[in-house]
Formats: C-alpha cells, structure tokens, sequence
C-alpha cells in the first residue's frame, strides 16, 4: 500500500498548496456571506420603521415645540398657542409615585426569589407570576386601579394613576432584579458570608451593590414604558386642563389633596390631541410626543451612567 | 521552638497545650454522599497547618468544616466535633456567623467585591459596626499583606482592577483586617502564577507570628517550605464511593522524610521523584 503522497511528506506541499484565498466558488464561502447579507437586511428591515417614526416625530414635533409650549396649560378648542406644562408635571408625578410603589416590591421580592428561597414554591408562583403580568394588557391595570383606587377614594387622581403604572412596572423589576441578583458571582457572595456576614448584610452590602447596574436597567425600563401609557392613566388620573396646584407658578402639589384631583399625563394628552379636528391641538399632541421621548431618553442615559458609575 | 516536644500516635494527634482547634470529622455527607471520614486533628496556636492529599480527597471539605462554610452546602451532615477555644462550634446554640467572624477565610479564586480596594479591606470592620479608626486599620491591614506600597495611591479604584496575585493579597488584607486568631487558605495560591506564589508564600509565613493558619495545597513543595503540621488525606474508593480520610498527621519533617504509611510514601516519593 502507498502512502498518500499528500500527508506528511515536505515534497507535497510544493506540488500540491492548499488554496487560502477566499473565494464566494466554495458553497460555505458562499452560504456564510449570504447569511451575513441576509441578517444584515433583517436588521435594516426592523430599524426602517422604527427610524421613520423617530423622523417623523423629530420633523413634525419641533414644529410645534416652543418654550410657551413645555409651560403653557392645553388650549381650548378653536384658540391658538398654548402648551402641555401641567401634563409635564403630571407625568413626572404619577411616574414618581408608581417608581416608588414598584421599586421596593420588585427589587425586595427579587431578592426572597433569587437569593433566599430560590427552590421554594413560592419563589416559583412568584416567577410565573411576574412572566404573565408582564403580558398584562395595560388597559386591565387601568381597571384594577380604577376598582381599587379610584372607587375607594371617591376621584380620579395622580396616586390612582401612580398604582396602574406601578402594576405594569414590578414584573419587569422583579424579573431583571432576579437576573441582575443571579448574576453576582457566587465567589462574592461565598466571600462576604466567609467574613461572617449575616444573610441580611450579603444583599445589603455585596449583592444589590454588585447587582445595581442590572437592576437599575430593569428600573429604567419599566420607567420608560410606563411613562409612555395611556391606557391605564384613561381609568386613574383622568386629565386635568389645570395645574396640580392653583398657586402658578408654583405648580407642583402642595397639599395631599392637591394630589387627589385628576392629573394630566403627556401620554393622554397626545391620545386626546392627536384625534383632534383642530390643527393647533394636532400640533402640540406632536410636540407632547417628542417631548416624552425626549424624557424617557434623558432618562434612560442618566440611568445608564449612574449604573456605570455604580459598578466601578 | 516550645519546650514541649510535638508528639504524634498513630491517630494524628498532637499532645500539646496550646491547642486552638481540636477537630474531629467522624463522617460527613453531603446527601447521600459520604465525602469525608476519620479525619481527625488538633491545631496548635501559631502554627502553619497544611491540608495535601490527590483531588476528591476532602481536604478542602475538611478545612470548610472549621468555620462552618459547608453549612452552605445542601444536604450537609456531620458527625464529630470542631472544637474552637472550648466551645464545639457545631453545638446547636452556636451562630455559624459568629464563627466566621473568629475563623477568617482565603479562597480558591480571588474574590474581592466589586467595590474599592478601602472598602474591600474596610468590609469586615463595617460588617462588626467597627467605631476605630478605620483608615488606621486598613493600612495595617494591606501592609501585613504586603500590598500597601502597590495601592496606597489607588485606594479608591476598583479591587478588580488588580491582578490576580494582588487580588489574592487583598484578600488575605481584608480577610485579617478585622483580626481573626485563625486563618483558612483554601488552595490560595492555585490561580497565581509561580512569583504571585512566592509572594504570598512569603505572607504566610509572617502571617503565622500573629494568626494561626489551616492551609489546603495541592503543591507538596509548598506544604513543605510553609507548613510546620502537615495532614495527609486520601481517597477511599472501596464501596463505589469516593470518601476522603486522614492517613497521616504530623510535623512536616516527618511527613515529607520519614511516612509511616504506605500512601503517603507513595504519594510523596511520586510527586518527587
């Protein structure tokens, strides 16, 4: 038997030199370029919409956006100028009130189903749980706190708004806070209880420390959605073409009851403007838009940075 | 050395005085899984006690017994006794935490937190609400473990910014920050290249004027320059398991130039020869 000439032999490899170059002819050459084409088409095909609307929004909301309009109260039908200033703050109220509802139940429960009782069946119930609610149709948070809220304390308000909001945000926290908890090396954690740390000083001081960029993410965006509902704000805090406190300029609430009146949201706003017959309000639900993207983005950056901040 | 000369039966004790842990594994599960059995030591106060043996032999099980680290295993049993100054720490009034805070540990990996370098040795003194001077502290801390000069202008960056051999160092700065009479090393120097290695070699040996230190290798040279107890450990695979016992215990002189046992012998004379 002879030996394949090929193998092992110095002679061979100055008859017969393996081809390196690329070429599109060898059918894994070419199979691997087109699917690099491929995905990247898929990926231009779902950023085209998403790039329009921004455009649109940018095009049609500066238009419209003016200092009177970031400050001024909704106009009246058929009148021209005014602005969304009191939705502004509604937004940033309801927002806050719902972000402190939902930040302490998510990141709290997070910690019981991530690092105290990870196999139990609570943990578990918990888990599915939070995977449904995250599918809740926004509109049944509305009516939850439309029920809860809103009947009980005899009015739409800001707070009835904060808790439908806050409904939509604990399953996202919850959930992130978990994958941000697990993420921690189990070294750091071996490593604190090792210098005789008790269980309640491993989460305070090494777990929600070193899991803080994950949670704040999770934070962040539940923020971003729920600021951007309307749904649910339609059966809570209603709108309000008035300033949370009659005391211009200065228009945040003053007292709790100032709190208990119906609130205005720039995400109602652009629902009520935007199917409006008269061009003025059309105008400004385009400027309302831009401005809420334009905070969720403030938003989102802030976070970001803070979380980098946190994890050096 | 003491007056009193170190004595060694046949069942790995130590007739002396200053012993600061007495400990005895009768047998120790981890579920249905017998892992240790018959180890069984006494540790005397400054001294340098090295854990050798071939993997699965439960050397590291045994030294995480000594400051209830295996407490976090599901499905850990024990029979026996570790008893630390007078007190078995597995008595069922005794707080696994308050031990820990007592018997200090190093481990495999370098696992500083993701925190500054300060807080990371500042840790255990915040964890015992420490009121002192705790800057006076720290640097005492990283200068015993020989890192102060390389961090004392980074103070404030992260620990795992450091190499590994540095993160080691940290380690063992934040682990002795808070003064803890005995120290466990669990293989600490088996993700360290040789010279991280030598440095922290060094550590040990300056640590044992002030700490009493329980060490797990897997480098015989190592027990050998650092430990004055070595423990000789092997696998008992009979009965399908694979169960960890203790063949020998005794000075390192003895172990390493004269074994009585047949498995240490050949344990030795193959890593050596």
């Amino acid at each position: 038997m002879t030996p394949d000439p090929t193998i092992g032999s110095a002679a061979a490899d100055e008859v017969d030199l393996p081809t390196l170059a690329l070429s599109l002819r060898r059918p894994r050459t070419l199979f691997s370029a087109t699917m690099s084409v491929l995905t990247g088409a898929a990926t231009l095909a779902a950023l085209l919409p998403l790039f329009s609307v921004l455009y649109l929004l940018v095009i049609r909301g500066s238009a419209a956006l003016s200092m009177a309009a970031l400050h001024e109260l909704p106009p009246a039908a058929m009148t021209v100028g005014g602005g969304f200033g009191n939705a502004i703050v509604g937004t940033f109220v309801i927002v806050a009130i719902a972000t402190a509802i939902s930040v302490p139940f998510g990141i709290l429960g997070a910690v019981y189903i991530a690092e105290f009782g990870p196999d139990t069946k609570t943990a578990s119930a918990v888990r599915f749980a939070a995977k449904v609610l995250t599918g809740l149709p926004s509109i049944i948070a509305g009516v939850f706190a439309f029920a809860t809220v809103v009947v009980v304390t005899g009015g739409f308000s800001a707070p009835a708004g904060g808790v439908a909001l806050a409904l939509l945000m604990i399953p996202t926290i919850l959930l992130t806070a978990e994958a941000a908890i697990q993420g921690v090396p189990s070294r750091m954690r071996e490593a604190a209880i090792g210098m005789g740390a008790t269980p309640t000083q491993v989460v305070a001081q090494v777990i929600i420390p070193t899991g803080a960029p994950g949670i704040l993410t999770g934070v962040m965006l539940a923020v971003a959605r729920a600021a951007g509902e309307t749904a649910p704000l339609l059966f809570t805090a209603l709108f309000s073409d008035f300033w949370m406190s009659r005391t211009y300029p200065e228009f945040l609430p003053k007292t709790l009851g100032d709190l208990m009146k119906p609130t205005a949201s720039l995400a109602v706003i652009i629902y009520n403007f935007s199917g409006s017959p008269f061009e003025n309000q059309v105008a400004l639900a385009w400027a309302a838009a831009l401005t809420l993207v334009i905070i969720v983005l403030v938003f989102n950056i802030i976070g970001q940075s803070l979380a980098r901040r946190s994890a050096s | 050395m003491s007056a009193t000369p170190l004595v060694t039966n046949g069942n790995g004790t130590v007739d002396h005085q200053d012993v600061l842990i007495d400990c005895e594994i009768k047998e120790l599960f981890y579920g249905h899984f017998k892992a240790a059995r018959d180890i069984a030591l006494k540790i005397k106060k400054g001294t340098v006690t090295a854990f050798i043996g071939p993997s699965g032999c439960g050397k590291s099980t045994a030294l995480r017994c000594l400051n209830r680290m295996n407490d976090l295993v599901r499905g850990f049993r024990f029979k026996g006794h570790v008893i630390f100054r007078g007190q078995d720490i597995y008595a069922s009034n005794i707080d696994p935490v308050s031990v820990r805070r007592h018997i200090g540990m190093v481990f495999q990996q370098p696992n500083p937190f993701a925190m500054s370098i300060f807080r990371n040795v500042a840790f255990g003194l915040r964890l015992n609400g420490y009121k002192g001077n705790v800057d006076e502290k720290v640097e005492r801390a990283l200068r015993q473990a020989a890192l102060w000069d390389e961090v004392k202008d980074i103070l404030r960056s992260s620990g795992l910014a450091l190499s590994g051999g540095q993160q080691q160092r940290l380690c063992i700065a934040r682990a002795i920050a808070t003064e803890p009479p005995v120290l466990l090393m669990d293989e600490p120097c088996s993700a360290l290249d040789p010279i991280a290695t030598h440095k922290i070699e060094e550590l040990i040996r300056e640590l044992k004027q002030r700490f009493t230190i329980a060490i797990v290798t897997h480098n015989l040279q190592q027990a050998r320059r650092i430990a004055d107890m070595t423990a000789f450990l092997y696998v008992d695979k009979s009965q399908g398991g694979r169960t960890g016992y203790m063949v020998e215990y005794g000075p390192t002189e003895a172990i390493f130039e004269d074994p009585k046992e047949d498995h240490t012998k050949e344990y030795i004379r193959g890593e050596f020869s």
